[in-house]
């Protein structure tokens, strides 16, 4: 290295992007402290139409209140319940799926690795929001597990398709073959060479595929099939504050603010773990 | 004695091209067999080809027996139990042939309790951490306490080819394969991890298959050897013979070309 180089260049990676890092600490921090709180405690009860009708934010309601009267900042704290547990479930359920049969994939024969590839991408073609809303048809009912169902089942290939090509990666490596040569059955190769080894770029893919399943979620919710009233979600204050947005501007743009930070907060996040647990990128 | 590894009018191809011709020799149990050849020359796909490792799209022909056993069209579960109980390798570049995420310790420690689980032994947490102990100990690894916690990317090139020969050495093979396990190392390292090698095999009686272009270190090490060039064998024979009065001409060259070279390095030092 030179001397001529910024400063910047001249330190390891994580810590010149440690300020993003608890940036998403705490976006993510507060989100979920909030979902967690409001297990036990809200400033009201959610059908509480006590307050006046589009009040601007006060001491009593600290979000201001919805067209019905209900308190806006009780919503945001359901609706944060709400998006983490949609968010954690559909990235469980999708990111079992696809790790599971990319993994396969990569393994198997050269005819059912194409088969399946192109089965990735055909479902990939199809939007996610797409997918989630014909099963939530199939269902016949909106609700939160269907949601989440839903959700995971649209997100899985898009982490297969991934998970394929990093285990493909992985197989070509030496050390696969050194395994191999010493006599690891094949379950010891993906449990200690192949998910350990893909795990910090899928991690980096999983966090993406959580903001995408807390956006589609509001995105459901908006048209009615997502969480059915009355509990609140972000995606159905937003649809519901819509015809108010220029007289009670706080109804739309809370919810949003806290869509976005959860989604941004997720993937500083997940960079940072990135960087934590990569042994050989820690120090370069 | 019946040969360990035998083969026999090996032929290699893929759709397009034919690799290696007609290749047969065989190794007794405890000899020291060299295989040399220049790159390309279809050495290291003779050694993944004897443990039943060839890439889907190579189709081989001709017989491989390995400790008694038919390679050739094996089912993958016969193979599995051969691998580490008859046969272990060492590969050429150490840093690639370790996983970078796994601590070294615990990755000579997987084929340690592959082999004591072989053994009908139960693979304790004692046991094992003992078993790996004495392995670093003879590959002569300093500082155990810290080579066992450590990553493949935060020890020398030198200490890892030793991590992966311990890993080799763990398996209690009866063949040790050693795919150019010097060439990605620095002259000095390079003669420990021969001296190494030598004096391992030797100890514990284990045949060995090394694989080099480098004709010095090949005669250092083994007893017989093979001179491959383009998939087919050239000359076979008595390491001193073959390497000191060689019959064929491509031999020659190859002997002539080392000690030009060996030559050129006296006159500079």
């Amino acid at each position: 290295m030179t001397a001529q180089e910024p400063e910047a260049r001249r330190l390891p990676r994580a810590r010149r992007r440690a300020p993003a890092h608890w940036l998403g600490l705490v976006l993510v921090g507060v989100i979920v402290a909030a979902g967690l709180v409001s297990f036990v405690w809200t400033p009201y009860a959610l059908s509480d139409m006590a307050g006046g009708r589009l009040a601007p934010p006060s001491a009593a309601h600290w979000a201001g209140t919805d067209r019905l009267g209900r308190d806006v900042f009780t919503q945001l704290m359901i609706g944060a319940r709400i998006a983490l547990v949609v968010g954690c479930g559909a990235v469980a359920i999708g990111g079992a799926i696809g790790i599971a049969v990319g993994v396969l994939a990569a393994f198997a024969t050269r005819f059912a690795d194409d088969a399946l590839a192109a089965v990735f991408d055909i479902l990939i073609a199809f939007p996610t929001l797409l997918i989630a809303m014909l099963v939530v048809a199939a269902r016949e009912e909106a609700s939160l597990g269907t949601a989440i169902l839903a959700l995971g089942i649209g997100l899985s290939p898009i982490v297969g398709r991934v998970t394929r090509i990093l285990t493909k990666r992985v197989l070509s490596k030496d050390y696969i073959t050194a395994a191999r040569v010493s006599g690891t059955g094949w379950p010891a190769i993906v449990l200690w060479h192949i998910l350990p080894n893909i795990a910090p770029f899928l991690g980096v893919n999983l966090a993406l595929q959580f903001g995408l399943a807390v956006m589609a979620e509001a995105s459901l919710s908006y048209l009615g099939l997502g969480t059915p009233p009355p509990n609140a979600s972000w995606g159905r204050m937003l649809q519901e504050a819509q015809g108010t947005v220029y007289t009670a501007p706080w109804g739309a743009l809370l919810p949003g603010l806290a869509l976005f930070s959860l989604v941004i907060g997720v993937n500083l996040l997940a960079d940072a773990l990135r960087d934590r647990f990569d042994p050989a990128g820690r120090d370069s | 004695m019946a040969a360990l590894l035998d083969v026999r009018n090996l032929s290699l191809a893929t759709a397009g091209a034919r690799l290696i011709h007609d290749l047969s020799f065989a190794i007794a149990p405890g000899e020291r067999f060299g295989l040399i050849g220049e790159s390309g020359s279809g050495k290291s796909l003779t050694a993944l080809a004897a443990t039943g490792l060839l890439p889907r799209a190579i189709a081989a022909e001709g017989r491989i027996t390995l400790a008694g056993t038919e390679v050739i069209g094996a089912p993958e579960r016969r193979l599995a139990g051969l691998r580490g109980a008859a046969v272990a390798t060492v590969f050429q570049e150490p840093l690639t042939a370790l996983n970078p995420l796994m601590p070294l310790g615990r990755q000579i420690a997987g084929p340690v309790r592959r082999r004591l689980r072989r053994e009908g032994r139960t693979p304790t947490r004692a046991a094992v951490a003992e078993e790996v102990r004495a392995l670093l100990d003879q590959v002569r690894l300093p500082e155990p306490e810290r080579l066992l916690d450590a990553y493949p990317h935060e020890v020398s090139g030198g200490q890892r080819q030793r991590v992966a020969i311990a890993m080799a050495l763990a398996c209690r093979p009866q063949l040790l394969i050693a795919d150019e396990p010097t060439t990605a190392l620095d002259v000095t390292t390079q003669a420990e991890i021969v001296a190494l090698i030598r004096a391992l095999v030797a100890e514990q009686n284990i045949a060995l298959l090394f694989i080099s272009h480098d004709l010095p270190v090949v005669g250092q090490l083994t007893e017989r050897v093979m001179v491959i060039r383009h998939g087919r064998a050239v000359e076979t024979g008595p390491a001193a013979e073959v390497l000191s009065r060689p019959r064929e001409a491509y031999t020659q060259d190859l002997v002539a070309a080392a000690r030009r070279f060996d030559k050129a390095l006296e006159g500079r030092g």
